[in-house]
């Protein structure tokens, strides 16, 4: 082979192992799979939004429905607001609402819109009302230990009630 | 001979030849500037050890991303965590595997031909003839050779992660349909450039000063007859992939056990 040739094929195989390196660093970025088709953008503020992510999806009875483009925290009400765009074909009533779930016990968290019953629809840049947050495990394990306090201390003074009431 | 003088002589013969390793190595760092004054010597080996291992390189790690991702798969797949493939699947290429089978199948495709080529101009009296005539083999010969293999194997492991994770995108998202978005955005918030990627590509290039020395070294000591060149051969493989394991635990415990 002339040396023209074996320059050449050296330079490609050069550029192929620095593509791959930037594929690496980059992780091949705008894939998602609603980037091209048609889509509108809503949001939503969440007290809460645990462990939601920018591109995680958004779904609707557990069919993906569109993507959360980005998360930023609202400087005036300290909530979290989600920008999500949602696939043109489904429009959703504009009483709908938006839950934080995770998929399985350790899986990731995902937007989940219920449907209302409105007969106007969503339309692009509205914002979703109702929302609820991510259960934060701390904060549900405080509620139940507190609960199971709160219990225990009725229960005592259900026991020292009609104790007191027979000494008369 | 008794048992004692055996000992001795074996541990002797050891030391000697490590010496003997390390006055090679020192001598093919030294000649690596000259050589770059020859250029396209250079080029001419990167092409005949990176491009030359390229399609093998490339098969394996799609096959590697093809089986992690199904084995993975399964595993995860009774947590509910299977968005996490894409994770595991490209820490294990980046940090592990991609440098070290990458390095495994560099010493016994490139090592080995290396090892013969050396071998065989010096059973054939070629490094001697041009000794005879001051040239000076190492700058001219080994050096370039050696350069060769430090830049291609680098570009052989990125190579090889990059495609494994495109196997794994296909098994996992095509075939097994987990989601897209989240196989790559998990992967995206917890693979750190700096950290993951880079700690792999220190690796690769140890790793081919590593193969490549030991691959030239071994043709340089050859005895100068074919069974010499083939038993040369079968311990650049052996020698050098001992040395790629070793090393990689080494280089694991230094750079990742931190966290």
């Amino acid at each position: 082979m002339s040396k023209k040739g074996i320059e050449t094929l050296v330079g490609l195989f050069v550029l192929l192992g620095l593509a791959g390196l930037v594929f690496l660093s980059l992780k091949a970025a705008n894939l998602a799979s609603f980037g091209t088709r048609d889509s509108y953008s809503v949001s939503a503020r969440f007290d809460n939004i645990g462990g939601l992510k920018s591109r995680s999806p958004v779904r609707s009875a557990g069919v993906t429905v569109g993507r959360v483009t980005s998360i930023t925290l609202d400087p005036k009400t300290f909530q979290g607001l989600v920008q999500m765009e949602i696939d043109k074909s489904v429009q959703f009533p504009r009483d709908s609402s938006a839950k934080i779930l995770t998929s399985g016990l350790l899986g990731d968290q995902y937007v989940g819109i219920e449907p209302g019953a409105e007969e106007k629809n969503l339309a692009p840049g509205d914002t979703i009302k109702q929302t609820q947050s991510a259960v934060v495990l701390e904060n549900l394990i405080g509620q139940f230990l507190f609960s199971k306090a709160a219990d225990g201390a009725n229960a005592n003074a259900a026991a020292s009630a009609p104790a007191a009431g027979a000494k008369k | 001979m008794n048992p004692v003088t055996a000992v001795g002589e074996r541990t002797l013969g050891m030391l000697h030849s490590l010496g003997r390793a390390s006055y090679f190595f020192a001598d093919l760092v030294r000649a690596i500037p000259a050589s770059m004054r020859r250029f396209g010597l250079v080029v001419a080996q990167i092409h005949a050890i990176g491009n030359l291992s390229l399609l093998i390189i490339l098969a394996s790690g799609m096959a590697v991303g093809f089986v992690l991702a199904l084995q993975m798969y399964y595993a995860l797949v009774t947590y509910g965590a299977t968005e996490s493939l894409g994770l595991i699947v490209n820490l294990s290429l980046v940090r592990e595997l991609g440098p070290v089978v990458a390095a495994l199948l560099f010493a016994g495709r490139a090592g080995t031909s290396l090892t013969a080529e050396i071998g065989l101009m010096k059973a054939g009296e070629q490094i001697a003839a041009m000794e005879m005539m001051a040239i000076d083999t190492k700058s001219r010969v080994l050096a370039p050779r050696f350069i060769g293999g430090i830049v291609s194997m680098p570009l052989l492991a990125i190579l090889f992660s990059a495609v494994g994770i495109l196997g794994a995108y296909v098994v996992a998202v095509l075939l097994l349909g987990v989601d897209s978005g989240n196989f790559w955005s998990i992967m995206q918030s917890r693979v750190d450039v700096w950290r993951d990627v880079g700690n792999g590509i220190v690796k690769s290039f140890v790793f081919g000063v590593i193969c490549t020395a030991v691959a030239l070294y071994q043709g340089y000591e050859t005895e100068a007859t074919p069974e010499g060149v083939a038993y040369a051969t079968t311990r650049t493989v052996v020698i050098a992939s001992l040395s790629v394991l070793v090393t990689d635990f080494v280089l694991t415990a230094l750079m990742f056990s931190t966290g």
